[in-house]
C-alpha cells in the first residue's frame, strides 16, 4: 500500500495515553443517551479501527508495512512484525526505558506508542543508528566506558542519550544524570552511562 | 614437557581493560536474547495468574476467550500435559521451588500460573487471557512471619538442606552473658525483587514428540536441561538449552521456574514454536525474591573491643513447600576473630513462593547485621571503626580453623581509606553540615566465598591462526565472553580477534552456571587446561617434524608461552603452535579439558604436587591445610567506604562519594571487572535506601510489583564511584588464580551507607530500606 494512503495519526504525540483520552471519547459518544442520532453515532464509531489493517511505518529510513490490529504497540510491532528486537521491552508501562526510539527526533517509549499512530513519521531504533559498520559516537563511547553489563537497556539508553544531547541538557554530569534517569539499567552502569554520553557529546558536535 | 601454571600463567591480555567482546552486538541491536531467536511459526503464550494467593479454583469458563481470533490453546490444570515427574518427585536437581502450579485446583500463592492462553499474536493471547474467568474459593493467606496466623518453627537445615539451621562454636551464650561489653540489636530486611531488565522468557520448541529445544533466560543451561528432562521424561541428549545472551540475573534466573516447565509441557501439545515472556508484574511473583527477614544479633566484647561471643538468630518468611532461607550465619561466623559463636534459624510458612538467592545471598543481610553491629561497637568504645576492624582481625578462618588460601583485606581497608580521606572524618556523630544538609561517612566490609566447581571447555586451534574455544557457560552480562577470549588469546599466543568464544547452549562442554561468583574461576581453568592440551599435541608433533627447530627434542624440555614452544634452556630456538600446525597439513586441532575452582583444584593441584616435587609452585612453601590436612579457607575481601548526606527536614539520604577496594585474586579484565563491582555496590545501594516489596497483610498479594513503585537506582541516585582492586596472588583456587567477583560487590554496602548515616545524625538506622519515614522518625527521637 502507497504511503499517502496511510490513515493520518490521530494526534501529533501519538501517545497511547492520549489515544485512550480519544477512545474514551468515542465510547462516551457512543453510550450517550438517544438525542444523538443513530447516524451521528454510526459516524463516530466507525473511526474506531478494528481488526488488521495495514500499517506503513517509516523506521530507519524504510517504508516498511505491517498487517498488525491497531492496539499493537510501536514496540511490539518493530520487535514481533518487524524483527528489529535492538528496541527492548523491560516493562511494558513506560516505567524503565528500555524501548527508547526517536520519532521525529524526540525519544519516546515506544511500548507507550501505537503503531497505528507512529505511521507518516520517522522513527529511529537502535538497529538505523550506526552508518554502516561505523558506529554512531555514542555507541562507539559507550563501548568505550562500559556504559553496560547485560546490554538489555542499552538500545533504550543510547537512543535516550542521543536524544539528550540533542536536547542540550548533556551540559554537566549532574544534568545528565536528571535527564537519562527514565532510563533504568539494573546492572548499574550508571557514572560509566554519563561519562559515555560526556563524551560522545564532543564527537557528535564534530560529526 | 613441563607445565609451570605460575610460569604459564598469561600475562598479556589477560587483566587488560579490553573492550566488550560482545559490545558491538549490543550497543547495535545485533545481540539476540533468548525471546528475540526469530523462529517461523513462532505462537505466543500469556499466562493468567491467580487472583487470591490462597484457596481453591471453582470452575474456569473459557468460553469467552475461546471465541476470540487467532486463539489456539487455552491450558488450565485439567488439560495441561501431565508432567512424568513434578519437581517434589525429582532428587536429581532441586528446583527453587518444588511447587509446580495448574497440576490440580489449589492455589497456593498470589500470583501463580492457573491459565496459559495460546494465540496467533501477542495481543490476542493477552486479550483471551483476560477473557477467562476464573471463580476461587477463597481461603485466609498466611502472609509473612509477622502474620499473627504464622507459627515458626525451626528448620533443622536450609537451602533445600545444603547448609546447617544450627551452628556452634566455641560457648556463645556463656560468653556472651560474662562479656564486659554487650550490644544486642535487631536488623530488618525488606522484601527485595531481584528485577532484571529482561523479563523472564521461555521459547519452547519441539522436533517431533521427543526432542527440544528451549530458548530460555538462565543463568545456568544445564541446570535447565536437567530440570525439564526430568519434568518431561526425556534423556539429556534430547533437551537442548541455549541462552546467548541474557539481559541480567542477579540470581532469579539460577532456578527453574513454573513458566519455564509448563511453557515445555504445553509447547508439545501445540505444535509449533511458543514464547512465553512474563510480564513485569508477573516477574514478581515467578522467579522468586530475597524474602523479608529480621536477624537478632548479639554481640560480646571486651572494653578494648576484642569480640568475645557473637550470637545470631534470623526469622524469616519461606514458602508453604521449601525450607528456603538465605544463610545469613555463614559471613558472621568467618568474618572476624571471634572464639564464640553461635546462629539459629527459625522460619515461618506463608502463602508465598518460594525465595531465592539474589546477590550474595545470605552475606548481602548478614553483613549488614554484622557489620553496623561492629560500627555500634567502634562508636560506643570511641574506637575508630577501622581500627576496630583491625583489632579483630583474622589471621585465620575461625568458623573451621583454617589458614586463609589469600587474604588482602588489611590492604583494602589500607588504601581504601587513603582514597576515601577517612582520616578526615569526623568522629562525632551529627556535627559535620553542607549547607543544611547534616554529611556522614561510614564504612563496611565485603567478603564472599570461593565455591568449589568444574566445568569443561574445548579448544580447537586452526592452522590458519584463530581458534573456537567453547564452553556451556553463560554470560549475564558479567563479562564471560569477553574474559574467556582473552583467557584463549593469552593461552595460545593469538590476538582476541582471532578467537571466537561460545557459550550458552548445552550441546557445548558442559559448565557450571554463572552463580555463586563461580564461572569465571572455573570456566577460565578449563580453557587454560584444554590449551594445554592443544600445546601437548602441537609439541608431539613439533619434535616429530623435521622441518621444525624443535625437532628431536624432548617435549619435557619444550615449554610453551603465549602461543610460542621454545626449548627451557634455549628459548631462541622455537616456533609458535601454528606455525607448527600449518606445516602439518592437518586443517585443526583440538583439546579439551576440565577445570577446577576451589577445594577441588586445591586437591587435585597439590595432590599432583606431592607426587612430584618439581610440579609443587606453592609460594608460600606450605603444603595446603597444613594446619589441619584439610585445605584453605578460601574468600575474596573488600572494604567500601561512603559518604552520605542526609536532609535533616526531609529525611532523604543520598549517597554522594563511594570508594570500593578489592583483593579478588587475578582481575581477568580491568574494566569488566570494575563495572562489575561497581554495579554491585549499586545493587547494595538500592537495597540500602529504596528497593521493597510490600505484601498485602491480609490478600498476601504485592501491592507495588511494577518498576514505577518498587524503586531501583536510577542514574540520578549515583555519585561518581571510585573502584580498585589491591594485587592478590593465590596459588590454591585455581589455574588462573581467579576469584570470582559477581556477589562480592553488594556484602557490607548497606552496613557502609547505614554507618554513614549514623556519622552523619547519630540514629542507628536497622531497618531497610532507609526510606524518609524512617530516617524523619528516627530523628524526631532523641539521638
Amino acid at each position: 500500500m502507497p504511503a499517502s494512503n496511510a490513515p493520518a495519526p490521530l494526534n501529533p504525540d501519538g501517545s497511547r495515553r492520549t489515544f485512550m483520552k480519544q477512545a474514551g471519547g468515542i465510547l462516551g459518544l457512543a453510550l450517550a443517551p438517544p438525542f444523538i442520532s443513530q447516524a451521528e453515532r454510526l459516524t463516530a464509531l466507525s473511526k474506531k479501527l478494528e481488526g488488521v489493517s495495514t500499517i506503513n511505518l517509516n523506521v530507519n529510513g524504510t517504508l516498511r508495512s505491517i498487517r498488525a490490529e491497531p492496539r499493537v504497540t510501536l514496540l511490539d510491532a518493530l520487535r514481533e512484525y518487524l524483527d528489529l528486537t535492538g528496541s527492548k521491552k523491560g516493562c511494558d508501562h513506560g516505567q524503565c526505558g528500555a524501548c527508547t526510539v526517536l520519532v521525529d527526533g524526540r525519544r519516546v517509549n515506544s511500548c507507550l506508542t501505537l503503531a497505528v499512530m507512529s505511521q507518516g513519521k520517522e522513527i529511529t531504533t537502535i538497529e538505523g543508528l550506526a552508518k554502516g559498520d561505523e558506529l554512531h559516537p555514542m555507541q562507539a563511547a559507550f563501548l568505550k566506558h562500559d556504559g553496560f553489563q547485560c546490554g538489555y537497556c542499552t538500545p533504550g539508553q543510547i537512543m535516550s542519550a542521543v536524544a539528550c544531547v540533542n536536547e542540550g541538557h548533556a551540559g554537566s554530569e549532574a544534568e545528565v544524570r536528571e535527564w537519562m534517569s527514565g532510563n533504568i539499567c539494573r546492572c548499574s552502569a550508571y557514572p560509566n552511562i554519563t561519562a559515555a554520553i560526556l563524551d560522545a557529546k564532543g564527537q557528535m558536535g564534530k560529526g | 614437557m613441563e607445565i609451570k601454571e605460575k610460569e604459564n600463567a598469561p600475562t598479556n591480555i589477560v587483566g587488560k581493560p579490553l573492550n566488550r567482546v560482545d559490545g558491538p552486538a549490543k550497543v547495535t541491536g545485533a545481540a539476540r536474547y533468548s525471546a528475540e531467536v526469530p523462529l517461523a511459526g513462532t505462537v505466543y503464550g500469556v499466562l493468567k495468574t491467580s487472583a487470591i494467593a490462597k484457596g481453591r479454583i471453582k470452575s474456569i469458563d473459557t468460553s469467552r476467550a475461546e471465541k476470540e481470533p487467532g486463539v489456539l490453546h487455552i491450558f488450565t490444570y485439567q488439560n495441561l500435559p501431565k508432567p512424568a515427574k513434578t519437581p517434589q518427585q525429582v532428587e536429581k536437581w532441586r528446583a527453587a521451588q518444588s511447587y509446580l502450579p495448574m497440576q490440580d485446583d489449589r492455589v497456593q500463592y498470589a500470583g501463580e500460573p492457573v491459565v496459559l492462553v495460546v494465540a496467533d499474536t501477542l495481543e490476542r493471547a493477552t486479550q483471551a487471557a483476560e477473557l477467562v474467568q476464573v471463580s476461587y474459593q477463597a481461603e485466609l493467606p498466611i502472609d509473612s512471619y509477622l502474620d499473627p496466623k504464622a507459627e515458626l518453627f525451626d528448620p533443622q537445615t536450609i537451602q533445600s538442606g545444603k547448609q546447617p539451621g544450627h551452628t556452634e562454636r566455641g560457648n556463645p551464650q556463656a560468653a556472651y552473658a560474662g562479656a564486659p561489653v554487650k550490644l544486642d540489636a535487631t536488623y530488618v530486611h525488606a522484601i527485595n525483587h531481584h528485577n532484571p531488565m529482561e523479563p523472564a522468557a521461555t521459547l519452547a520448541v519441539w522436533e517431533g514428540n521427543d526432542r527440544l529445544t528451549v530458548y530460555e533466560t538462565t543463568q545456568n543451561i544445564t541446570g535447565s536441561q536437567t530440570a525439564l528432562l526430568d519434568v518431561l521424561g526425556l534423556p539429556r541428549d534430547q533437551v537442548r538449552v541455549v541462552t546467548h545472551y541474557l539481559g541480567g540475573g542477579f540470581g532469579c534466573k539460577g532456578s527453574v521456574w513454573p513458566h519455564t516447565l509448563i511453557t515445555a509441557l504445553a509447547a508439545r501439545a501445540v505444535g509449533r514454536p511458543l514464547k512465553v515472556v512474563l510480564t513485569r508484574k508477573q516477574m514478581f511473583t515467578g522467579v522468586g525474591h530475597r524474602e523479608d527477614q529480621e536477624q537478632n544479633l548479639k554481640l560480646g566484647a571486651t572494653t578494648d573491643g576484642k569480640l568475645l561471643a557473637l550470637v545470631h538468630t534470623k526469622k524469616a518468611t519461606t514458602s508453604p513447600w521449601d525450607n528456603y532461607t538465605e544463610s545469613n550465619s555463614k559471613v558472621i561466623n568467618m568474618l572476624y576473630a571471634c572464639p564464640s559463636f553461635g546462629a539459629t534459624y527459625e522460619l515461618a510458612r506463608a502463602n508465598v513462593m518460594t525465595s531465592v538467592w539474589m546477590r550474595a545471598p545470605g552475606e548481602a543481610p548478614g553483613s549488614f547485621a554484622l557489620e553496623s553491629s561492629m560500627d555500634d561497637l567502634a562508636h560506643q568504645l570511641n574506637i575508630d571503626p577501622l581500627e576496630i576492624r583491625l583489632r579483630n582481625y583474622a589471621d585465620h578462618d575461625y568458623s573451621n580453623d583454617k589458614p586463609w588460601s589469600s587474604k588482602s583485606l588489611k590492604q583494602c581497608y589500607a588504601r581504601g581509606a587513603e582514597l576515601f580521606g577517612w582520616d578526615k572524618r569526623n568522629p562525632t556523630p551529627g556535627q559535620t553540615r553542607r549547607g543544611r544538609l547534616l554529611v556522614g561517612h561510614g564504612m563496611g566490609t565485603a567478603t564472599y566465598p570461593v565455591h568449589s566447581a568444574q566445568g569443561t571447555a574445548r579448544v580447537r586451534l586452526f592452522a590458519d591462526g584463530h581458534a573456537v574455544v567453547q564452553s556451556g557457560a553463560t554470560d549475564l552480562g558479567t563479562g564471560t565472553y569477553t574474559v574467556m577470549t582473552q583467557v584463549s588469546a593469552d593461552a595460545l599466543g593469538l590476538p582476541p580477534d582471532k578467537i571466537r568464544f561460545e557459550l550458552g547452549d548445552t550441546r557445548l562442554p558442559t559448565a557450571p552456571g554463572s552463580g555463586g561468583s563461580q564461572a569465571a574461576g572455573t570456566v577460565a581453568s578449563a580453557i587454560m587446561e584444554a590449551a594445554q592440551d592443544v600445546w601437548a599435541k602441537v609439541v608431539k608433533m613439533a619434535v616429530a617434524d623435521k622441518k621444525s627447530p624443535l625437532y628431536k627434542a624432548k617435549p619435557a624440555d619444550v615449554k610453551v608461552e603465549l602461543g610460542r614452544m621454545f626449548l627451557a634452556k634455549k628459548p631462541a630456538k622455537g616456533e609458535t603452535l601454528v606455525a607448527a600446525l600449518a606445516r602439518s597439513g592437518q586443517t585443526d586441532i583440538e583439546g579439551s579439558a576440565s577445570g577446577k575452582y576451589g577445594a577441588g583444584y586445591e586437591k587435585q593441584y597439590f595432590e599432583a604436587a606431592d607426587s612430584d616435587d618439581k610440579k609443587g609452585g606453592n609460594p608460600n612453601q606450605e603444603k595446603p591445610g597444613e594446619k589441619q590436612g584439610q585445605g584453605h579457607s578460601m574468600h575474596s575481601f573488600g572494604a567500601h567506604f561512603c559518604e552520605v548526606e542526609v536532609d535533616p527536614e526531609l529525611g532523604t539520604i543520598r549517597v554522594t562519594r563511594w570508594v570500593g577496594v578489592h583483593g579478588v585474586g587475578t582481575v581477568l579484565n580491568l574494566k569488566t571487572a570494575t563495572s562489575q563491582l561497581m554495579g554491585g555496590a549499586i545493587f547494595g545501594i538500592g537495597s540500602a535506601l529504596m528497593e521493597e516489596t510490600f505484601r498485602d497483610p491480609t490478600y498476601a498479594r504485592y501491592t507495588n510489583s511494577d518498576l514505577a513503585s518498587y524503586h531501583v537506582p536510577v542514574n540520578a541516585d549515583i555519585p561518581d564511584m571510585t573502584i580498585e582492586f589491591v594485587p592478590e596472588t593465590d596459588p590454591y583456587i585455581n589455574a588462573l588464580g581467579v576469584k570470582g567477583i559477581g556477589e562480592i560487590g553488594i556484602v557490607g554496602v548497606a552496613a557502609a551507607v547505614a554507618n554513614a548515616v549514623f556519622n552523619a545524625t547519630g540514629r542507628r538506622m536497622r531497618s531497610l530500606p532507609m526510606t524518609p519515614d524512617k530516617m524523619l522518625e528516627a530523628l524526631r527521637l532523641p539521638a
